[in-house]
């Protein structure tokens, strides 16, 4: 419990890492969905910075800066196609756009 | 410190009951702000782990930034209909199984391993001297050792706003 440990850290990452994957594989929303693709992305990056302190090597929180990037475009393009499909299919259930199932 | 440990905590908290908020409110906008707490809260550890610039970035880029965008499509999309439907899908079941079979294999990965992480821990008591401001090495680093993917991160950039601007346009 104390002193805070990296261990605790990738615990606390691992948590929400597993939050954010129930939330892609259950939810229908799919604005729900990004917003748990964020989550995973936020877990990832509380690793890298836990390592960056614990080996004194910037090299981690370079990388979260370009994770930080790619959520960015990600969340842009992810939101683009939204509102495409939003305008076309009327609907932003992740289930009922379902035309390439068999 | 007693006073780190309480604030990681604190943050903590902040970041696993909002992001369970997040993925279980019925309401996107609920859903968005659950998430800002979330992701405050991984802000407040940046700053633990004196990550400064990342924590200026996280406040900016995420919560001013990229939450702003959803809150905005929120708006502009019709939700009121997918609130009053089923919120999970029928395969939900399936999902939570898979999950925790991988939550069992990572928690028995670091339990074995949760020795080797006192190398690092005990490098971290005895910090180096600070050479410069955090802001500071970091663009050392950055416009350096690390030039390359850094214009690369401009052009996927460039290529994301052009894709969401051909996405988001009325006719494609």
């Amino acid at each position: 419990m104390y002193p805070i440990t990296t261990l605790h850290y990738l615990v606390l990452s691992v948590a929400l890492l597993l939050i954010g994957t129930v939330g892609v594989l259950t939810r229908r929303n799919i604005v729900i969905i990004l917003m748990s693709i964020e989550l995973i992305l936020n877990a990832v990056n509380i690793n890298l910075v836990a390592f960056s302190h614990a080996l004194h090597n910037l090299g981690g929180q370079i990388f979260a800066i370009f994770v930080i990037t790619d959520a960015v475009a990600e969340a842009a393009v992810g939101l683009g196609i939204l509102i495409a499909l939003f305008r076309n299919k009327e609907t932003v259930q992740a289930d009922e756009i379902d035309l390439l199932k068999w | 410190m007693l006073i780190d440990a309480i604030s990681f905590y604190i943050f903590a908290f902040m970041v696993l009951a909002g992001g369970v908020l997040t993925i279980t409110r019925r309401n996107a906008v609920h859903s968005a702000i659950s998430l800002i707490v979330s992701l405050l809260g991984v802000a407040g550890l940046y700053l633990l782990q004196q990550a400064e610039f990342l924590f200026a970035v996280q406040v900016m880029l995420y919560v001013g930034g990229i939450m702003l965008l959803f809150l905005f499509v929120i708006m502009l999309v019709n939700l009121d209909q997918a609130a009053r439907e089923r919120q999970f899908n029928k395969a939900w079941l399936v999902g939570l199984v898979a999950v925790a079979g991988v939550a069992a294999e990572i928690g028995y990965v670091l339990y074995r391993g949760r020795d080797t992480f006192h190398v690092a821990d005990s490098l971290a008591a005895v910090p180096p001297p600070p050479a410069l401001g955090n802001t500071e090495m970091l663009a050392d680093a950055l416009f350096s050792e690390y030039l390359l993917p850094f214009e690369i991160a401009s052009i996927l950039l460039l290529v994301a706003v052009v894709g969401s601007v051909v996405m988001a346009k009325k006719r494609i």
